[in-house]
């Protein structure tokens, strides 16, 4: 057991977790924020992404104690208390989401790729997203979502 | 398409209202509900796929770190708890019915499929409760598993009570017609298709958290079901023999169904069993590999087709010899998708006059297989459309020229088909014309033409498809073997402010019911979507419903909701007449407003709300007070919806690899509610059909290992596999449901496998390769034109 604190969304969390706690489990777990989904065991569907310091990652990879002293923000953080994030509204307006569980994986994946490339292309998005599955849409309104937030964003 | 009326009515693309909170992260699955006390529940399973069990020892689990009980199959008998039901059967050709053996919620003396449960470990943790399932010993007696479903009458048998492991041999159809046109035919066309084995992989693994309460006896179950009125029916009444009021099964947020969280896995009886036992909540979610072992897996058919044409190219007959996969256990629906949900739809859009179809499903030691999107009428479509493209080469016609000139024509509906389904509308030739013309089909020998000069082999390949949903009615359901019946239900409650509570018995689990019955409401009320609420997934609060599978829940559910509406508008009539005195007769409801007709005189639908609830002046001795309207709806026929899908590739011959370029599908689903929702339907069965075609495979080793049991190893379609899709309508509306709707869930996966495969077929064949199987992989694909190129060396 050890003790971990990070900042969360903006809140500073210290919890006293096993050493082998994972951070997806720290967040659903022990804060309890269950929005951050685990959809597959082997690091591929993307459910679970969120941003570090910045950087997407996924959180079903690396342990809590990796993450000390970072920042993270969840699918959670993300819009500006009832505003949706741009990328959050680009989605909606596009119906770049079906059963939902995938999505705020999406969302943050796609976040940060159009953070770093505002005038992204659509070959660009759909390899972007290779580390994100989603079972409902086909992807096709993601595209268009992403798209759209990037233009929103300031593409 | 239909005439929009209102902005936010029947035909217009409302943007989903129940969006905000998945896009928020607050979204609630069953995984993210936890309970004061709540211990975690793992199921030690079987890694053999056929064996004996002589013993099982659990002494050092029971006593290792945070174990609160450890339970095998006998705990599970002593306390006499039953296992999963088929729910629908069907006879077979030596008069004989189903064979149904048991399947107990843990092993009894014999495991019949790796992953088999045969122990499970109650812990204050998962991690706790899974090191302590290593510490069991099972000492097992290993049997020769039987894998190969095809020869698996030969095999070892694997229940007792199913000789030569066949459940079931079926038969529908004229074959003695059959077989005589099959003789005079001037042209047989043979063909022999499998339907690749799938796994439906929701991205929420199934979980379930079950709770009971110890004052008055009953439990609550949250879990991930498509339908939790049938799953608390199939509890109660066959496995805990308790009255369905005695437990509560909510399926709150479901994060993705497509079949495989329509039946009760034994995972949600032994929490529920295990909640009492123990007196805590008990909760279990499946990690992945678990669900690829455990969850019901799709398709699996091998097909051996013929079909008869005569001089003109008309067919004649056809012929369908099919053996199935079905897995260990027979679950709920795995009977009827191989029989009823597939031999009636073998006649497609065409007018054959004479069909014959044969069905044996066989009993494997590889997990159940049952529903997975399409269910039984995909297999159908890809053997038959498979053949029709076989056909119109071999007889050196354009495909869509063969397709056309065997079109039940328009004025032929309603049309009775050779296997029992009669359609009640239709119309082929215009989806096939607007599908080509979306694709600009007469330019595409340019588009090859061009592309062979880059070293390209392009192709391009069509499905017309028919697809039959909203199983109906429940008479008939019956006489085919069903156990349940197919109606559905809403509970209309206007609310004294005149909002709206919708509560259905349909599921959505990604389909945006909140969304389209809202507008269904709104637009038949006239008023605004915000007023209206659909509540959906929880016994206590929704009348008996049926829940959401088989493309339905419009069709079925939607009509419901509008057969109440019109229940509340008849009473609202009543109110307004004694508030405006007027005659009944004399009012008309038109824009949310009670009129009496040729005058000025009106009632907003808020103020006959009011005067129900506070019924100061209201005609009490005539009229009960109060505004709530039942409905219970069953259809009086399927709803058959058709399109045609056409698909364009183009294939490196350096690496086999099978880029899709192109795609139109336009589709009949008669009127559409919201265009938006039913598009990203579209989109996902298409993508889930590419899935079956190109990339997607469950594959059990010799051993009945499964190989492909993690996203490493199972390869499912992501955005860079998939092009964008061009989507199209036609529309008949339906002639039985008042909304004139079909269903559009399943139809993407229906028509897309074989639009594909066609389309693959076509771009190598100037190379002489007429056959591809599922899924053509890009290896597969590289090993063919290698062999065709080998053979013209030749």
């Amino acid at each position: 057991m050890g003790e971990i604190s990070l900042k969360l969304n903006g809140k500073l969390e210290t919890k006293d977790v096993a050493d082998n706690t994972l951070l997806i489990d720290f967040i659903r777990e022990h804060v309890g924020l269950t929005g951050t989904h685990v959809g597959c065991d082997t690091s591929q569907c993307g459910a679970c992404v969120i941003h570090l310091d910045g950087v997407s990652v996924k959180a079903c990879t690396m342990l809590a104690k990796q993450a000390e002293g970072s920042e993270i923000v969840t699918i959670e953080g993300l819009a500006d208390g009832d505003e949706l994030h741009p990328m959050q509204q680009a989605f909606h307006e596009n119906h770049g989401l079906q059963c939902g569980f995938c999505t705020p994986g999406m969302v943050m994946s796609a976040v940060e790729m159009v953070t770093k490339n505002k005038n992204i292309s659509e070959d660009e998005i759909r390899k972007g997203l290779e580390g994100n599955i989603c079972r409902c849409t086909g992807y096709h309104n993601i595209v268009q979502s992403v798209k759209a937030g990037a233009a929103k964003m300031g593409g | 398409m239909n005439e929009v009326t209102k902005i936010d009515g029947i035909g217009s693309s409302v943007r989903r209202t129940e969006d905000k909170k998945f896009l928020t992260g607050k979204g609630r699955y069953t995984d993210d509900i936890n309970r004061p006390g709540q211990v975690q529940a793992y199921f030690l399973r079987s890694d053999v796929a056929h064996a004996e069990i002589k013993s099982i020892d659990t002494k050092a689990a029971q006593s290792a770190p945070g174990v609160v009980g450890v339970f095998t199959g006998s705990d599970i008998a002593a306390d006499k708890v039953g296992g999963p039901i088929c729910g629908w059967v069907v006879p077979c050709r030596d008069g004989s019915s189903t064979k149904e053996p048991p399947h107990p919620l843990l092993a009894q003396g014999k495991v019949r499929f790796v992953g088999d449960a045969v122990a499970v470990v109650v812990a204050e943790t998962m991690e706790q409760a899974k090191s302590a399932a290593e510490l069991i010993d099972v000492d097992y007696n290993e049997l020769t598993p039987v894998v190969d479903f095809v020869n698996a009458d030969k095999g070892a048998q694997i229940h007792e009570e199913v000789p030569n492991n066949c459940y079931f041999d079926w038969e529908l159809g004229d074959e003695s017609a059959t077989n005589k046109a099959i003789k005079s035919a001037a042209k047989v066309v043979k063909l022999s298709v499998r339907n690749n084995r799938l796994v439906p992989n929701a991205m929420e693994p199934r979980s379930a958290l079950a709770e009971y309460d110890s004052l008055d006896e009953s439990y609550t179950l949250h879990t991930t079901s498509q339908n939790p009125h049938l799953t608390r029916l199939v509890l109660a009444a066959f496995m805990f023999a308790i009255p369905e009021s005695k437990l509560r099964v909510i399926a709150p947020d479901v994060g993705g169904g497509f079949g495989s969280k329509i039946y009760v896995y034994i995972e949600e009886a032994v929490c529920v069993w295990a909640s009492k036992k123990i007196g805590r909540p008990v909760k279990w979610t499946a990690d992945r590999t678990q669900a690829f072992l455990t969850d019901c897996h799709g398709r699996d058919h091998a097909n051996d087709v013929q079909l008869a044409l005569d001089d003109n190219n008309k067919i004649i007959g056809l012929r369908v010899d099919t053996v199935c996969n079905l897995g260990a256990y027979l679950s709920a629906f795995s009977v009827v998708v191989p029989t009823i949900l597939h031999g009636t739809l073998l006649s497609g859009q065409y007018d054959i006059p004479a069909i014959y179809t044969n069905v044996k499903g066989m009993a494997t030691n590889t997990v159940n297989v049952d529903a997975y999107r399409g269910a039984g009428r995909p297999e159908a479509t890809y053997l038959l459309e498979r053949t029709m493209e076989t056909a119109a080469r071999e007889v050196g016609m354009d495909p869509a020229e063969f397709r056309r000139i065997n079109f039940i024509p328009k004025d032929a509906f309603p049309y009775q088909t050779q296997v029992a389904l009669q359609y009640d509308i239709g119309d082929y030739e215009p989806h096939l014309d607007k599908a080509m013309e979306m694709i600009d089909y007469s330019n595409f020998e340019k588009r090859r033409a061009e592309a062979a000069k880059r070293g390209m082999y392009r192709g391009i390949g069509m499905s017309s498809y028919i697809e039959a949903c909203g199983l109906a009615p429940s008479a008939v359901v019956g006489a085919l073997g069903g156990r349940v019946g197919q109606w559905e239900s809403a509970s209309v409650r206007v609310n004294p402010t005149g909002t709206i509570s919708v509560f259905t018995g349909s599921h959505s689990h990604g389909q945006g019911h909140a969304t389209t019955f809202a507008q269904i409401v709104a637009d038949k009320l006239g008023i605004p979507i915000e007023n209206v609420e659909v509540i959906h997934g929880d016994t206590d609060k929704t009348p008996f419903g049926m829940g959401s599978y088989g493309s339905r829940s419009l069709a079925s559910g939607g009509s419901a909701i509008s057969k109440a509406v019109d229940k509340i508008i008849n009473k609202s009539k009543k109110i307004a007449a004694h508030l405006l005195e007027a005659s009944e007769d004399d009012i008309d409801f038109k824009d949310g407003k009670f009129v009496v007709g040729g005058t000025d005189k009106e009632k907003a639908f808020g103020e006959i709300a009011l005067a129900a609830y506070v019924p100061h002046n209201y005609p009490l001795e005539t009229l009960e007070p109060g505004l709530e309207e039942n409905a219970f709806y069953d259809p009086t026929n399927f709803v058959f919806p058709s399109g045609t899908h056409i698909a364009e590739v183009e294939i490196d011959p350096a690496t086999g690899v099978v880029e899709v370029v192109d795609w139109a599908a336009c589709d009949d689903f008669g009127n559409l509610v919201n265009p938006m929702i039913v598009e990203g339907q579209v989109h996902g069965g298409i993508a889930q059909g590419i899935g079956q075609a190109l990339l997607e495979d469950a594959h059990y080793d010799e051993n009945g290992q499964l190989l492909t049991a993690s996203y490493m190893d199972y390869c499912m379609p992501r955005a860079d596999d998939l092009p964008s899709f061009k989507v199209g309508y036609t529309n008949t509306p339906c002639t039985h449901n008042d909304l004139g709707v079909k269903g559009c869930g399943e139809a993407g996966a229906i028509a897309s496998p074989p639009a594909l495969i066609n389309a693959v077929i076509d771009a190598l064949s100037p190379l002489g390769v007429t056959d591809m199987s599922m899924p053509a992989t890009p290896q597969k694909v590289w090993k063919a034109i290698q062999e065709s190129q080998s053979v013209a060396a030749e």
